[in-house]
């Protein structure tokens, strides 16, 4: 019988239903709406698991390998679905317990310390909790201790991130009550700064015209294929011209083991090479939307349930939104923040490239369009808050090059992900995963356990030692 | 239905606020759910919430609100009054 209960207190999957449950439960839900929650979120994670091997097999390893033969270095499309859901494969129990536990720390540091801020963008939740899962594990926790030193660490970021974010939030929704809560906050306030080298110099963005046609990239499906597709046709042209169709075939597939599907191995009909590069560029973006939908699925019931408990616990929450509730504020920004960070993107592309080649070996990270756009568009906003057109987009370059060096120093530390191909992408994961990596690389065991505690009670001790300000006032206009 | 570019985050909120504004103003029997862009068409909901980032996404869809500013419950109250014609 106990033999039973520890089954399904780790299979993960029954798990995150158990929670969603629970939460429902709290929320005094009727029984048909609690069944109907946990299944959906059950159903979620399993679909969520689907999707993470058709990514993997599908395209992914491909891409890898192709990548590693055409330029002989280790090439790396950021993107955090992908990532997290090679990293549940392994560490899907410890997730589901570091999000249920740094949810429970977001309450705490909401309600003792001065960060109120609940994060309700449950996606990047499951997401941090997920990597904490990793480079913890690397430092030698494991079971509970693992558990509480993540949830501690999440609970932290979970209020910290709204936390840096919110002078120059204010200034975009010319509200306090309403909070940012997106893992990409370091790269922000990043542009946020580097756009205060212009306050008060030259107009807004929203002065000036421009199209608003690009919008359609904002369709997650459609820009990952488009990006993926344009990804693959490079890579599959590179390693084409070098002769690889013309090479002996099963002594390859040795050293690159998932280029069956090129090489026309095993296979009755002969796919050409530009044909299998176009279908492999969607199948990522396939990959992708199911495991979308898996997430989706999932954080549909958890989220509203933590939204519910928290705003009962702690009086004056903030709610932290996802990013595109500052998109409407400035459209512009929005556009010339994706572009710009995307060609900051591939500026710092070639800077990895360089580093690689004549300095140390690094893993090349590709400009990712989701990150670019979302985190992009986000920094063009931040930036355009402080600095008008030319912060906008001296920010939003600035925010391309750190999400592109900042996943290039993370990657040592991602332990068990390090040659997955695919990594975190957005600012406060890589920030988190350099610091808290690295310490887990050298300090071991229980004294990382406890500087997970410190960072964690910092800001609740802050809270009562330090003087109290004044509240500001904010006037609006 | 509200809409959102990833179907994850601002949807969902939105979501939440639209049955918290449908319960105030009284009105039952409304099914609401989030999702990405990738997956509407026009009929596959009869009424779309979306934010005005996403208006021009949206032209070809005839029944829809969208909303100036995405956590602005009295501006999502008063568009919702419209359509149900209270």
């Amino acid at each position: 019988m106990l033999e039973f209960i520890i089954n399904i207190l780790s299979t993960p999957s029954i798990l995150v239903g158990l929670v969603a449950l629970l939460g429902l439960v709290l929320q005094k839900k009727p029984i048909e709406s609690v069944i109907k929650g946990t299944v959906k979120t059950i159903v979620g994670f399993l679909v969520l698991t689907a999707g993470a091997s058709f990514l993997q097999s599908g395209s992914l390893n491909a891409f890898g390998d192709l990548f590693n033969y055409a330029f002989s270095m280790h090439g790396v499309v950021p993107n955090n679905e992908a990532i997290v859901s090679l990293g549940l494969q392994k560490f899907a129990t410890d997730t589901a317990y570091i999000m249920c536990f740094g949810m429970i720390g977001n309450i705490l540091m909401a309600r003792f310390s001065r960060w109120h801020y609940i994060f309700l963008t449950g996606h990047h939740t499951l997401y941090m909790a997920c990597m904490l899962a990793v480079i913890l594990n690397a430092g030698g926790l494991e079971g509970i201790k693992l558990w509480i030193g993540g949830g501690l660490l999440l609970g932290f970021i979970m209020s910290a991130s709204p936390a840096y974010c919110e002078p120059t939030m204010r200034k975009i929704v010319k509200t306090d009550e309403l909070g940012f809560g997106h893992f990409g906050g370091a790269g922000y306030w990043f542009s946020a700064q580097c756009a205060k080298l212009f306050k008060g110099k030259g107009r807004s963005n929203e002065e000036i015209n421009f199209p608003q046609r690009l919008t359609f990239l904002r369709d997650t499906t459609v820009a990952v294929g488009l990006t993926m597709i344009v990804f693959f046709m490079i890579v599959t042209i590179v390693a084409v011209s070098k002769g690889l169709l013309h090479e002996n075939a099963t002594a390859l597939l040795k050293t690159y083991p998932n280029l069956s599907g090129l090489l026309n191995v095993g296979a009755e009909t002969k796919t050409h090479w530009a044909v299998w590069a176009i279908t492999s560029g969607l199948s990522f973006a396939g990959g992708v939307y199911i495991i979308l939908s898996g997430v989706r699925l999932i954080i549909g019931e958890i989220v509203p349930a933590f939204r519910g408990i928290a705003e009962k616990l702690v009086p004056g929450a903030i709610p932290a939104i996802d990013c595109p509730v500052v998109f409407p504020y400035a459209p512009n920004a929005v556009l010339i923040g994706f572009l710009v960070s995307f060609c900051g993107g591939i500026v710092g592309l070639f800077v990895l490239g360089f580093i690689d080649a004549n300095i140390i070996p690094v893993a090349l990270i590709l400009p990712g369009v989701i990150p670019h756009f979302f985190c992009g568009a986000t920094a063009g906003v931040f930036g355009n808050a402080e600095g008008g057109l030319k912060g906008c987009i001296f920010g939003s370059f600035m925010h391309g090059l750190l999400i592109t060096f900042l996943p290039a120093i993370c990657m040592p530390v991602m332990a068990s992900l390090k040659f997955a191909n695919t990594t975190f992408s957005d600012a406060d994961f890589s920030w988190m995963g350099i610091v808290f990596g690295n310490i887990a690389q050298h300090i071991k065991g229980f004294g990382l356990l406890s500087i997970c505690a410190i960072v964690f009670l910092v800001p609740i001790i802050y809270n009562y030692v330090a003087p109290k300000k004044q509240k500001k006032v904010v006037v609006a206009e | 239905m509200c809409c959102c570019g990833q179907g994850l985050g601002s949807s969902m909120i939105v979501g939440m606020n639209v049955e918290k504004a449908l319960k105030k103003l009284g009105i039952h029997g409304v099914c609401v759910s989030h999702t990405a862009l990738s997956d509407v068409s026009t009929d596959s909901a009869d009424l779309f919430v979306v934010g005005i980032d996403l208006a021009t996404q949206m032209e070809e869809y005839k029944n829809k609100i969208v909303l100036n500013q995405l956590m602005d419950m009295e501006e999502l109250e008063t568009k919702l009054k419209e359509v149900f014609g209270l």
